[in-house]
């Protein structure tokens, strides 16, 4: 059995949080956050849990580790906060590195465990109060923090630029008419149906998927908008670095334009952690109990556009496909069956992996794992061994996974175990199988 | 809304063109926009010879390569973004600026409409065009720009220190700061947003983060003294011309000045804080309880919760109103504290008679649109209506419509509306 001591890697941001850090102030940090920031939960779950080791086999960590308790869920709980908690804060700067290591990058945060625990322990809470507490201390890896840094200051987490935001749906649009002469991908339309909100990689590298949503909202005939302001971004990790304060900052910025357009709805991109955020995280941090506008992910939207017939398939995705279970909006949200019936309608077959929806495994990329970046990158693709193994065993060349961050994980877990595997969005396919509007030209 | 007393509320039905009837002038055509005193509707149109402003039928001379962002200013202008040889710029009234920008967009303008100020971005540099005039100095990155009441002063949050990638110690040393007029404050922080101008446009306040963890207001460049777990945008007493802020501390928020607070810390939430014109009313979205909204005035909430409170409005004389829903769903008008029977899928921002009297609002059921007046229904229904302008009398009310196609001012009595 190893422990987070026999692997630390060194990360200039939790370095230079490290050598900053006066000891002194690292219990007081802590006994704030415990004392104005936990309650009861967090005791239950202390008090609770038996250390049955049953949570194990749930992580893909373990699971990719040969069975090194160091990576079960108890054992990163039992290295993190049951140590803050039996030293009543009074934890050296070494135990912080090793906190913020697990943390950040050997947890995704994925709730898994809860499931397979007895008492239904979320240990994903656990890790996230211990995130905070890094946060807290100035203790984090420096690429998610750059990330966090962008949301504040630009309230997206990809440095866009007002104007670039804009410029890029302009664009799109321009390219967009040549295939769909009357397509509009209308700008702060007030009293629209939907504003669809994305995540800055669309706008920043994967600009052909605002593209395809226009596409499709386009030959649906849909009433639907975009703002031409800050708000447009429903990614955030800010969540994940632990700072609430700017999580919620970035979404109040989303709600508050969706109620300023008049929108019925908030139509969201193909993306989990987003989800996540918007949904359940910093609406109730802002003091919603439930989102004050109702968020549609875009499983369950294409569910209804194909289940309404308002997107008709001309053809389907050739061959066979499988489909990945995205943790934040399976197990988060619930939507392992509309998804398989997206991937049905779309598909001529499917081979479903094994064990999958809410018992499926993790990307290894989410929970803001893949945003620690480079310093960590191996830590989550050998991490992932068994999900490698489980895409392996279908046989199957297609992967489909609704979500930005399982693409990253997973195309990195493809290449590493030279998988021969090729991914997709929803959107992707949906785009280019359905039947078009009669002034279309090209496509099928 | 500024209002004159020349506009035409003669009662009566007038309609202003017939948009079935535009579109086949063009090959696109953009959503309606009206004027304020409804005397036209604009729409941004595309012809095979380029993009133009259609207004009440009929189009701007110049032909652009691209124009979006047709919007009436309060004075009645018409204003849009247009494109020419790649190179954006505004056209007020179908006359484009002189300057132009490698991109343009948000536009603002002053209280009256009197003055037009809009986002810039040239050369991968950012600032504020007003007037076609635009700040001398540019930034790599400006944002949440901001305009005086009299439009004769802009403001922005801009970068002074350029970073390089992932370079998270220069970005907490400070790189932000705010700019005015172009010329930044001497200091920079970790953060500013949301910055604000006093009702003469003569100071400045932001919020601000000084560290990750400690947020404050600073006031011409200066910080207070006290900080906060969170700080949401400053704005200056009428009044005093002191600044307040919500603030959060001990998990609570509450209204803060001269570093200690207006309103206590109580709240779950608290923002959108509003004054009256009086100066003596001031008022704020709250959260009493988790999950529960409401309006606070003068510190002290309304009984009555809901879900979700939006769009604060105040009277001239002090009187408040806003609207209530129950996931984006549900929309009640509540005016001081009562919530009118009505119940809708829709609802724009109250409007208050100039006495303060009477409140008016544009409402959606069923995806028909029209205006409810102190609970009353108007008679009639629209495809699509605009918020409501009383007269100066509050007896009559300008409805601005789209209905079948046609664009619709219409002047019609109070008693039209029933219970």
């Amino acid at each position: 059995m190893s422990t987070i001591a026999d692997r630390l890697i060194d990360d200039a941001g939790i370095q230079r949080g490290l050598n900053r850090l006066e000891q002194s102030r690292i219990r007081s940090i802590i006994k704030g956050v415990l004392a104005s920031e936990t309650g009861a939960r967090l005791k239950t779950y202390a008090e609770t849990c038996m250390r049955c080791g049953l949570c194990a086999k749930a992580c893909h960590y373990y699971m990719s580790h040969d069975g090194d308790p160091s990576y079960s869920p108890v054992g990163k709980v039992r290295q993190t906060m049951w140590e803050i908690l039996k030293a009543d804060g009074d934890v050296s700067k070494q135990q912080l590195q090793q906190f913020a290591q697990i943390a950040y990058t050997e947890c995704n945060l994925c709730r898994r465990c809860m499931h397979y625990c007895p008492l239904g322990i979320d240990t994903a809470y656990i890790i996230s109060v211990v995130r905070r507490i890094c946060h807290k201390l100035g203790v984090t890896p420096q690429y998610i923090q750059d990330t966090a840094h962008s949301h504040a200051a630009t309230l997206n987490q990809m440095w866009v630029k007002d104007d670039e935001w804009i410029d890029s749906l302009m664009w799109q649009e321009d390219e967009a008419r040549e295939e769909f002469p009357t397509l509009r991908i209308p700008l702060e339309k007030e009293g629209a149906d939907f504003m669809y909100s994305v995540i800055a990689p669309e706008p920043k590298f994967r600009t052909q998927l605002i593209y395809q949503a226009a596409a499709i909202f386009n030959a649906a005939g849909l009433d639907w908008t975009m703002p031409a302001t800050p708000g447009w971004d429903n990614s955030n990790m800010a969540m994940f670095s632990g700072d609430a304060e700017v999580m919620s900052r970035v979404e109040r910025a989303h709600y508050e334009t969706a109620q300023r357009l008049r929108v019925k709805r908030i139509v969201m991109g193909e993306c989990g952690h987003a989800f996540r955020a918007v949904c359940d995280v910093a609406n109730r941090w802002l003091g919603w109990k439930v989102p004050p506008v109702p968020v549609v992910h875009s499983v369950e939207f294409f569910w209804d556009l194909l289940e309404s017939g308002k997107i008709r398939m001309a053809s389907k995705h050739p061959g066979t496909v499988t489909i990945h279970d995205p943790c934040n909006i399976i197990r988060g949200r619930g939507l392992m069956d509309k998804l398989r019936d997206v991937v049905h309608h779309i598909c001529e077959d499917v081979v479903e992996m094994t064990p999958n929806r809410e018992h499926n495994y993790c990307c290894c990329a989410g929970g803001g794992v893949i945003n620690c970046g480079p310093p960590f990158k191996k830590v989550r693709v050998i991490g992932n061994k068994i999900k490698a193994e489980q895409l392996k065993a279908t046989g199957v060349h297609t992967l489909i996974a609704p979500c930005h961050n399982c693409h990253g994980g997973l195309e990195d877990i493809i290449k590493h175990f030279e998988l021969d595997m090729h991914i997709y969005f929803l959107g992707d396919i949906i785009y280019k199988h359905m039947e078009r509007p009669a002034d279309a030209g090209g496509g099928e | 809304m500024p209002q004159s007393d020349a506009w035409d509320f003669e009662t009566g039905a007038r309609s202003l063109c017939d948009l079935h009837a535009c579109a086949r002038d063009y090959n696109w055509l953009e959503e309606p926009y009206f004027s304020p005193d409804g005397e036209r509707v604009a729409m941004a149109a595309v012809s095979d010879d380029g993009a133009t402003a259609c207004v009440n039928g009929q189009a701007w001379e110049n032909v652009f390569e691209k124009l979006w962002m047709p919007r009436f200013l309060p004075d009645g202008r018409l204003m849009a973004f247009v494109q020419t040889d790649g190179e954006w710029t505004a056209a007020v009234d179908d006359a484009p600026w002189e300057n132009t920008f490698a991109f343009v967009w948000n536009p603002m303008w002053s209280q009256d409409g009197s003055r037009l100020a809009i986002c810039i971005q040239q050369d991968g540099e950012y600032g504020i065009a007003v007037d076609d005039a635009p700040w001398e100095t540019l930034y790599e990155n400006a944002n949440q720009f901001v305009l005086s009441r009299d439009g004769a002063h802009s403001a922005a949050v801009v970068q002074t220190i350029s970073l390089g990638q992932a370079d998270i110690e220069g970005y907490q040393k400070g790189v932000f700061s705010v700019a005015v007029d172009g010329e930044p404050w001497g200091s920079n922080f970790v953060n500013c947003w949301g910055p604000a101008f006093d009702a003469a446009g003569e100071r400045v306040a932001a919020a601000a983060r000084f560290s990750l963890y400690d947020y404050g207001i600073i006031e011409e460049g200066r910080p207070w003294t006290t900080t906060y777990q969170c700080v949401w945008e400053p704005f200056f007493d009428p009044n005093t011309g002191e600044v307040l802020a919500p603030v959060r501390t001990g998990g609570k928020w509450g209204l803060a000045h001269r570093g200690g607070f207006r309103w206590e810390p109580t709240f779950h939430q608290l923002w959108q804080p509003a004054y009256s014109r009086d100066g003596r009313t001031l008022a704020a979205i709250v959260a009493p309880k988790f999950g529960e909204f409401t309006v606070a005035v003068n510190g002290t909430p309304w009984n009555q919760t809901w879900p979700v409170v939006t769009d604060l409005v105040l009277s001239p004389t002090g009187r408040a109103a806003c609207l209530a829903n129950e996931s984006n769903t549900r929309f009640r008008v509540v005016v001081d504290g009562t919530a009118w029977t009505g119940r809708y899928d829709m609802a724009w921002p109250p409007v208050f008679s100039p006495d303060g009297k009477r409140v008016a609002a544009a409402v959606e059921k069923h995806g028909r649109q029209t205006i409810v007046l102190d609970d009353k229904v108007y008679k009639e229904w629209f495809d699509k209506v605009w918020p409501p302008v009383f007269d100066p009398s509050g007896e009559k009310v300008l409805i601005r419509a789209v209905s079948g196609g046609a664009c619709l001012r219409i002047v019609d009595h109070i008693s039209s509306f029933k219970a």
